[in-house]
């Protein structure tokens, strides 16, 4: 055995082979996906929010890339239900890497927040904020 | 075992040469630098020819009546006679420094693309291009009106050359090849490529970046009308590349870049250009990167081309050999090693290339994981991304065993 991989801990390891709440949700608010073009990372993700629009109620992910941003879709879905839409605005990328809970190279963070980006990019959208097609990390 | 004590041909005796490889890496690990296709590692004697220009005699070129500059200009200069003979040219006047294979790219797609191409022109590329090219054509085709198609890629990884002399017509101005493929390895019909764009009256430009650092290449015996690589790939520094182009072709071609140097006569009106290849060398060049390639030139003719060559095969042999072992790795392009260069793109199932080179690095061992500048390529192989595996001269099997140890651990951890 070598040395094992500080960033493929056992729980991003977990969530990427089992991912939580993997697929589509029936009743959702909004739906929004990205990639990272680097890594050919692609995440789609549905969220359902509570009547007044302000709490994530629910959270579904599809996607497909490396073991980093899927597990970090995969626990994101499961943290941001409870959490109100202005929390989630807030997140940034030291929020994610504490979520992982595991020290993220450079040049994987864009791995990392992927899908951060998508859920964000989403409410941006359905608020009129923004015009995106996909999210992209190389922007 | 190992490649240590191969026939003329000291691995070990090399690796003196490359500081760099002593380096610990991640808590203690010697470094297994497996990256070469990216960039390779750089040699004293080209450190200290640098270092060497720098404290004794460095001055600006073409332009200083003292001793300084006379020193300089004569260094400068006769790097291209060098870089000439390594590849064959007949002389300094076909030798063009640029700052890399992109750059001597651009310079032809410019200076003559720009000017020459209109509509109805075709260019023909390959589908295994790097975007130095592919992208760079694409460009210029969309300027000029141009059509720009590609030769398909076998399953196997080989050019389809069949497809190729349906695809080359009259109306083709320029066939743009990869000499080998920095992702899959095959080593292209350099020849019959130019064979068959010179039958239409076309030129021919061949990117030797893969291809120069890592075997004899001549280019009057290939027949190349334009022929490009980097000075980086082949224990040279950063910033220095060539376009070689044959002085009748280069002599008709516009300038790409204008200022000084390449001047011969300016007045408020017009300018006239300088002899080549100072016409397409504008501004001050990067003086000490081209008396470092150079003095790489030297370092590779000490080891001989065809010694180079050998050794990249017989490394490339090896871990090919290792990996048709393993049901669970997909390697692409061809699978005899005598057809590809010193490098190999491969997948290990279910897990993504990215998270395996961050594998490798906690082993120390380098690789690239990416679409390595091939993206088109990824998508007709079906894969995002692959990881590679390039060798030099420095490398050894063990180092390749190091590769397969940390591919064990990744196929462990994410079994």
């Amino acid at each position: 055995m070598g040395m094992g991989s500080d960033m493929y801990r056992q729980q991003i390891l977990d969530h990427y082979k089992n991912p939580r709440n993997h697929g589509e949700l029936d009743e959702k608010t909004y739906s929004h996906a990205g990639e990272n073009p680097m890594c050919g990372d692609e995440i789609a993700i549905d969220v359902k929010l509570d009547d007044d629009e302000e709490t994530i109620e629910r959270v579904a992910f599809r996607g497909d890339g490396c073991a980093i941003s899927q597990a970090s879709a995969s626990m994101l879905s499961q943290k941001l239900p409870g959490m109100s839409v202005a929390e989630m605005r807030e997140m940034d990328r030291d929020d994610i890497i504490d979520m992982l809970g595991v020290d993220i190279s450079p040049m994987r963070v864009k791995c990392a927040v992927l899908a951060e980006k998508v859920v964000q990019d989403g409410v941006e959208i359905y608020e009129g904020e923004k015009n995106l097609d996909k999210t992209s990390t190389e922007e | 075992m190992g490649l240590q004590k191969s026939d003329a041909f000291d691995v070990e005796r090399i690796r003196e040469d490359f500081p760099i490889l002593e380096r610990e890496v991640n808590d203690g690990q010697q470094v297994v630098y497996l990256d070469n296709g990216a960039t390779t590692q750089k040699p004293n004697q080209v450190i200290d020819a640098m270092s060497e220009y720098y404290r004794t005699y460095n001055a600006n070129v073409h332009r200083g009546i003292h001793q300084l500059s006379q020193e300089a200009s004569i260094a400068y200069e006769e790097a291209h006679d060098t870089v000439a003979d390594f590849i064959g040219a007949d002389g300094r006047e076909e030798v063009v420094f640029t700052k890399n294979t992109t750059e001597a790219e651009n310079l032809v797609a410019y200076a003559w693309g720009l000017n020459e191409l209109g509509p109805g022109d075709e260019v023909v590329l390959t589908e295994m291009e790097h975007h130095a090219s592919l992208v760079t054509w694409q460009q210029i085709g969309r300027k000029t009106g141009a059509d720009v198609k590609f030769i398909p890629v076998t399953d196997n990884g080989y050019l389809d050359m069949a497809a190729a002399r349906d695809l080359v017509t009259d109306d083709t101005e320029m066939v743009s090849a990869v000499h080998v493929s920095n992702t899959l390895g095959t080593i292209n019909p350099a020849e019959e490529l130019a064979d068959l764009a010179h039958d239409h009256d076309a030129y021919v430009f061949l990117d030797g970046a893969q291809a120069v650092p890592t075997r004899p290449v001549d280019v009057k015996d290939l027949d190349a009308d334009f022929y490009a690589f980097s000075g980086h790939k082949m224990v040279g520094p950063t910033g220095i590349g060539c376009l070689y182009g044959k002085k009748e072709i280069l002599e008709e071609m516009e300038p790409y870049l204008y200022g000084g140097d390449m001047i011969r006569k300016v007045t408020f009106e017009e300018t006239t250009w300088n002899d080549l290849p100072w016409k397409f060398e504008a501004g001050t060049p990067n003086i000490a990167e081209a008396i470092g390639l150079a003095v790489a030139v030297e370092y590779l003719e000490d080891i001989g081309m065809s010694n180079v060559q050998r050794h990249e095969e017989r490394l490339a042999g090896y871990a090919l050999e290792r990996m048709a072992e393993l049901d669970d790795i997909e390697v692409y392009g061809p699978t005899d090693a005598r057809d590809r260069g010193g490098l190999v793109s491969f997948n290990l199932d279910g897990v993504h290339a990215h998270d395996l080179a961050s594998i490798m690095n906690d082993h120390g061992v380098a690789i690239r994981a990416g679409d390595h500048c091939t993206q088109p390529l990824h998508d007709k192989l079906g894969i995002a991304a692959s990881a590679r595996a390039s060798f030099y001269i420095y490398n050894t099997t063990d180092e390749i065993d190091a590769l397969l140890e940390a591919v064990d651990d990744a196929r462990q951890l994410f079994a």
